[in-house]
């Protein structure tokens, strides 16, 4: 059998631990325990594509954020005009309303993946300040853009009625937004843990990841990969934007750009290029944002880098290397 | 001796600014293995590159199997049935051996009769199996970076120095492994800087000097020549281990 790392799970187990014994009240720390898994998923659904971009193609794409705010405005859109059936009481009519919006969020994030890869970023391949200057660029284009078909004000992106509200268990409540973001973000690693572990198109991202030159002189097409991977990463991309804008509740032009310094943490305090890493990452900071900022709200702006650079002392190609 | 499957016409190769291969005339005979040989920064990496198609050849042709493939790119290089063992041996160490050899198999899954093949060669790719190739040693990295070369039959290997770095006993076993693939008329292309495994594999041998192959002919015959080896590599084979 493949041996599993175990350390970084104990980690997270520990922090786990650790803020029970720091927070005190069970049922405090469990509500910001679900509020921290909730964010770190969807921070991972954001940043999942982009590992495996950097990790594959070696690509610095600082417009990333472009992707999740483009699929956030959709969601917008989407949910006002199926408006009737997001506000039913029932949870099957809204999810009428749900699954449509957010698969247009992921399909308007792929589309602009797509020609994001093939129109600024493939003249760029291998050049890395370049890459970091034309997708800032393109970046910041694109977000003028959503702000002409938009308009500059702050979007309201309203929870379907069957998302709002929570759970009550005993003396702790459970938003039932953020069980759904844990269900969504679990599910998503799920898919696609079993597609890099048990399908030939996995093996090759994987390789792919390592050595591409190698992979090429195996006779496989690995630039025909690099562009379902790019696409895929900015769909999931739009999709955790959709989901982050609705976590808000609100949307404007920057809620990607905001986002971008949480994923590149997450990425690499991972590991570029290990979505393992990615999912492990993302729970950290989600975990630790959520508990600092209720321990100690002065300290929680820093406490992502400070985790980065503890992370990064201990195992400085992150915690799951990926063996290039 | 044998038509060449591989020929290599006035190869120039730049890499940046440096003018590395300077017009390598090559052949490969079909079903032998030719050593390449010559000093540290010869060219000998840079052909093998270049037939391949990671490195582009500036001038000059490579014809494989009757047909041109000097602006193919490297996939479709490889497709034509050519394998390629580089120098850092190029395995994927997150892949098990069993997932290193499975890509590898580009034609479909992988054959048992073939698999039984090389374990008989190589052991320890069956022992070690399901374990992630970057556990391996050294040695046995080599031997999983082969046997992904030949899970498929390939009518053309390139093999940069498999024996560099090795233990003696592995280099032995490895020896021994490349006698048993010859037997499957495998034509073979290795650059290799051990005389021993030099003079006991090759049927026919190119020596390079600074970016040109100096000297062609039957192996043996070199080995036999301890004037010849000393005028084209700057010291007899002997000395040379």
């Amino acid at each position: 059998m493949k041996s599993i790392d175990w350390k970084p799970p104990l980690l997270v187990l520990a922090v786990l631990l650790g803020a029970l014994l720091l927070i005190g009240s069970p049922s405090t720390w469990f509500t910001l325990t679900v509020a921290g898994v909730a964010m770190g998923l969807l921070i991972f659904l954001m940043a999942a594509g982009l590992t495996l971009v950097f990790g594959l193609m070696d690509v610095m794409n600082f417009a990333h954020g472009v992707f999740i705010a483009v699929g956030a405005y959709v969601a917008v859109s989407a949910m006002k005009l199926a408006s009737g059936a997001a506000g039913a009481d029932s949870l099957l009519v809204n999810l009428g309303a749900l699954v449509p919006a957010m698969l247009a969020a992921a399909l308007a994030g792929g589309l602009l993946g797509l020609f994001f890869e093939r129109v600024i970023i493939r003249p760029v391949y291998g050049q890395h300040l370049k890459q970091i200057l034309i997708t800032t660029g393109g970046m910041i284009v694109a977000e003028q853009l959503i702000h002409v078909l938009w308009g500059p004000d702050i979007l309201q992106l309203a929870r379907p009625a069957a998302l709002k509200g929570s759970f009550l268990l005993g003396d702790m409540a459970l938003e039932k937004f953020r069980l759904s973001a844990v269900v969504i973000g679990l599910a998503v690693f799920a898919a696609m843990l079993v597609l890099l572990n048990r399908t030939r198109i996995g093996l090759l991202i994987r390789a792919g990841v390592e050595n591409k030159e190698m992979v090429e002189a195996m006779g496989y097409r690995i630039r025909r990969l690099f562009v379902a991977v790019f696409v895929a990463g900015s769909a999931l991309a739009g999709l955790g934007g959709a989901l982050w804008g609705m976590y808000q509740e609100s949307v404007t032009v920057h809620i990607g750009a905001s986002m971008m310094v949480l994923i590149f943490i997450v990425i690499i305090i991972g590991g570029l290029g290990s979505v393992l890493g990615c999912f492990t990452g993302a729970l950290l900071v989600g975990l630790v944002a959520n508990y600092i900022g209720f321990l100690s709200p002065k300290v929680a702006l820093g406490s992502n880098i400070l985790l980065m650079v503890l992370v990064l002392l201990w195992r400085p190609q992150g915690l799951y290397a990926v063996g290039k | 001796m044998p038509e060449p499957l591989l020929t290599l016409s006035g190869v120039h190769t730049h890499i940046g600014h440096y003018h590395i291969l300077q017009g390598v005339d090559l052949a490969a005979p079909r079903g032998e293995l030719t050593m390449l040989l010559g000093r540290n920064g010869a060219g000998k990496t840079t052909t093998l590159r270049t037939i391949l198609g990671l490195w582009r050849a500036s001038a000059g042709g490579v014809r494989f199997d009757g047909q041109d493939i000097t602006r193919l790119d490297t996939p479709a290089i490889a497709a034509r049935g050519i394998a390629y063992v580089p120098e850092s041996m190029g395995i994927f160490a997150g892949l098990t051996v069993h997932e290193n050899l499975l890509l590898a198999a580009r034609e479909g899954p992988l054959r048992d009769e073939r698999l039984e093949w090389i374990f008989r060669f190589f052991p320890p790719m069956k022992k070690f199996w399901d374990l992630p190739a970057g556990n391996l040693s050294g040695g046995q990295k080599q031997m999983l970076a082969i046997s992904r070369a030949i899970v498929e039959p390939r009518k053309l290997l390139l093999i940069d120095e498999p024996t560099k770095g090795l233990a003696p006993a592995i280099i032995q076993n490895l020896i021994a492994a490349f006698a048993e693939l010859k037997k499957s008329q495998t034509t073979i292309l290795m650059v290799e800087q051990n005389f021993h495994a030099a003079r006991s594999l090759g049927d026919s041998v190119a020596v390079m000097d600074a970016g040109r192959v100096v000297h062609t002919g039957r192996m043996a015959d070199l080995a036999a020549d301890e004037a010849l080896q000393t005028k084209l590599l700057g010291l007899s084979l002997e000395a040379h281990q």
